[in-house]
């Protein structure tokens, strides 16, 4: 492979070489109905415009079609003709097993349970997971944001407050699936709070509503002197638009069910259509029946209500009064719904904060996130401190939950508590970790389960076991327990019982090697056509400068060079293109050697340059 | 095999050690590679008023060209040029046993 063309230097002044350039780190938000990515240029952060047909917006639908993967509207489009081939609300679906995703959602979608009790699509020509449709949105954000950035490697990616350990841990493999080093998972509403924050320099307490497609969040929030401090989420992982539209198209329903798939997703589609129009307008036709916005109030109401119920929750665990809050930032598109401003404005008694775009504000916020953690002077005065969604705990004799660490506690965090033997004798502890909040056993999730092994037989409560728990800052957890007498220890990072398992990622990065290489054609192929739309602009140049020069045959020459690689720049074969511009340089190299000397002359005033030799 | 100097690369080698103060007769160019850079690798094109000890030597019209033995492994088989294009124009390694190169295309890992 031939080096770049290079230049000599003084001795020992060849310049060290500790990195390449590299692009910025960027914020990703990986939504349930929209993703972006922003990255900061010049201390601001914005978003790539244009990702997907001229909007900064990729809708997160992937399909499958013969030979070739589709993400955004390409996907959308193709959603009600082949909607077995094609997934959207694919984040419905992270870490979940079929039986938890909402009924009226997962009967859209063919599934089965995969290895480790996870859903899995069965699509016509082959089976895939959430993981890896999720990693199909976050390669074509990747993709289409390096024609302008440059090769990206590490990203910060949003996720809902609520989200569990292994929600959490499926947006991290699905990361690492679409090649990005996953610098932080940060909570959306959290991001959102960066994104203003830094912006306005604001103070005092603030509440982020985020009511997207898919998911509603609410954070409660302190900003002191540009310290943000997360003091209560809250949410529901199974509220949004998308319920909106459920709603909204519920009259309709059963009409649809009876036609199949298709017309329900048709329905669908319509509804969400209707739904944003009746934002502006008082009425609209959904199929043909007329509907008001007093009408989709009417049937969304509950939903809003259902909202501000966890909005009063998380105010209570902040032990906050709505009228403490300073300001209220609304985030998501579904809170360019009217009803739910004017619901949110009451309960709060004040206009709620839009002057960031709502759709953008989690990805400019994130980008931000990214930013700090790699600037080389990463500023230390903005310290962000996320906490816990879900509390963290223990199974205790008789299937009572102990919580270890509380949920809303700051981030990292680690908390250990001792336990002891309930039986003569017992040499084993049996470590049941779970999440949630509620007190028994079976009403919360079973993150994992470990045996303690060794502990000394002793009467029932005499032996001394130590359990810490110890979250980082990702929210992903670690249990060790250690028995005090003999030292003996076990730790398990928490393999969520609804993650894919290390195997399961290993195979799905082998069979994603087929991608990366049509991912690494299409960047050659790019850079190719780069290269040579310069080349072609030089040489019209010269030709236009230094045409006399030439001899007409040499003129010649390259004239057809030059319309050879034109024509060549329409082909998609990298090769075709790199195999032209050799074309055109070779046949003008004579001439570049002319202009370089006629340069040269007219530096030296005259002379010509082999006297100086 | 070993390394090639292009009589188009020692022409402009010589042009260059011309125009510099410091020339003297035993000055020529030192190529070469060292560690560094993303891929592992990367090039050393400079002058040098003196051989080191252990140095090949390499002379095309007139021009020496010293590579140090280490550096002389991975660059065997290279053909060490200068190119004129219409973009740009600089001296070229020409490396058969560079397999890789990073985005940038200045550093470089070696098929061994
Ligand atoms: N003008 C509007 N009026 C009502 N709903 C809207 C409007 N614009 C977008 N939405 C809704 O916002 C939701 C998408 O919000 P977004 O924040 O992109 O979602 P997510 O965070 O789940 O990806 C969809 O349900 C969409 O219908
Ligand atoms: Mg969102």
């Amino acid at each position: 492979m031939d080096s770049p063309l290079l230049d000599i230097v003084e001795p020992g002044a060849t310049p060290t070489k500790e990195k390449c350039p590299v692009s910025p780190a960027v914020g990703i938000d990986l939504g349930t109905t929209n993703s972006l990515m922003a990255w900061v240029q010049g201390g601001k952060p914005r978003c790539l415009a244009d990702v997907d047909e001229g909007s900064a917006m990729l809708p997160s639908v992937v399909s499958y079609a013969e030979g070739e993967v589709l993400v955004g509207q390409a996907a959308r489009r193709r959603a009600l003709e082949f909607p077995h081939q094609t997934i959207s609300s694919v984040k419905r679906f992270m870490g979940r097993a079929p039986n938890e995703v909402p009924p009226e959602i997962r009967k859209l979608y063919r599934l089965a349970e995969g290895d480790s009790g996870v859903a899995r699509f069965y699509l016509k020509d082959r089976d895939t997971s959430p993981v890896e449709v999720s990693a199909e949105i976050l390669r074509a954000l990747k993709s289409r944001a390096e024609s302008t950035l440059g090769p990206i490697t590490q990203a910060v990616i949003t996720v809902p407050a609520y989200f569990d350990d292994a929600q959490r841990q499926a947006t991290k493999d699905a990361g690492r699936l679409a090649g990005l080093e996953v610098l932080r998972l940060l909570n959306e509403p959290t991001a959102a709070a960066l994104a203003y924050g830094l912006d306005k320099g604001s103070q005092g307490t603030f509440a982020v509503y985020d009511l997207g497609g898919g998911t509603f969040d609410i954070s409660i929030l302190k900003l002191i002197e540009g310290v943000f401090e997360v003091k209560a989420v809250g949410g529901d992982t199974q509220l949004g638009g998308d319920d909106f539209d459920l709603a909204l198209a519920g009259p309709q329903m059963d009409a649809a069910q009876k036609s199949g798939p298709h017309a329900v997703q048709q329905l669908l589609q319509e509804a969400r259509a209707v739904k944003e129009v009746l934002s502006d307008l008082p009425e609209a036709r959904l199929q043909g029946r007329l509907v008001t916005r007093d009408e989709l109030e009417a049937a969304i109401t509950p939903l809003v209500e259902k909202t501000l119920g966890s909005v009063r929750r998380a105010l209570k665990d902040a032990a906050l009064k709505p009228q403490d809050v300073d300001g209220v930032i609304l985030v998501g598109g579904s809170t360019r719904v009217p009803l739910v401003r004017r619901k949110v404005a009451d309960l709060f008694g004040k206009e709620p904060l839009a002057d960031i775009d709502p759709d953008q504000v989690v990805a400019l916020g994130a980008a931000v996130q990214a930013d700090l953690l790699t600037a080389e002077n990463a500023r230390e005065d903005v310290l962000l401190l996320d906490v816990l969604p879900l509390s963290l705990g223990l199974e205790t004799y008789g299937g009572i939950v102990e919580k270890i660490i509380h949920r809303n506690t700051t981030v990292p965090n680690s908390a250990a508590q001792t336990f002891t033997t309930y039986a003569d004798g017992q040499t084993a502890l049996d470590v049941h970790v779970v999440q949630g909040e509620r007190e028994l056993v079976a009403d919360c999730r079973s993150l994992a389960r470990f045996v303690l092994r060794g502990i000394p037989p002793l009467p029932a409560g005499f032996a001394r076991i130590d359990i810490t728990f110890a979250v980082d800052q990702n929210a992903l957890l670690s249990v060790t327990a250690r028995e005090q007498l003999t030292g003996i220890s076990q730790t398990v990072e928490i393999k969520p019982s609804h993650g894919l398992t290390d195997e399961e990622v290993e195979r799905v990065l082998l069979s994603s090697f087929e991608h990366a290489e049509s991912d690494l054609e299409a960047r050659t192929l790019l850079s190719e056509r780069v290269e040579a739309g310069r080349i072609l602009q030089a040489a019209q140049k010269q030709l236009v400068a230094n045409g006399d020069l030439l001899e007409p045959s040499e003129r010649q020459a390259i004239e057809s060079n030059i319309a050879a690689l034109t024509l060549a720049t329409k082909s998609d074969d990298a090769g075709t293109i790199h195999l032209a511009i050799e074309a055109l340089d070779h046949s003008s190299s004579d001439f570049a050697r002319r202009v370089m000397e006629r340069g040269l002359q007219r530096a030296m005033g005259g002379h010509r340059a082999s006297e100086f030799a | 095999m070993a390394i090639t100097v292009t009589v188009q690369a020692a022409e402009q080698i010589k042009k260059k050690l011309a125009a510099r103060a410091q020339t003297t007769a035993q000055s020529g160019l030192r190529i070469g590679v060292k560690g560094g850079g993303c891929s592992g690798l990367s090039y050393v094109i400079e002058f040098a008023d003196a051989p080191r000890a252990h140095d090949r030597v390499i002379e095309v019209d007139g021009v020496k060209v010293y590579v140090d033995p280490k550096s002389a492994i991975y660059l065997d088989g290279t053909v060490f040029d200068f190119e004129t294009k219409l973009l740009q124009s600089g001296f070229v390694f020409k490396n058969p046993k560079v397999k890789s190169a990073c985005g940038c295309g200045e550093s470089f890992t070696p098929a061994v």
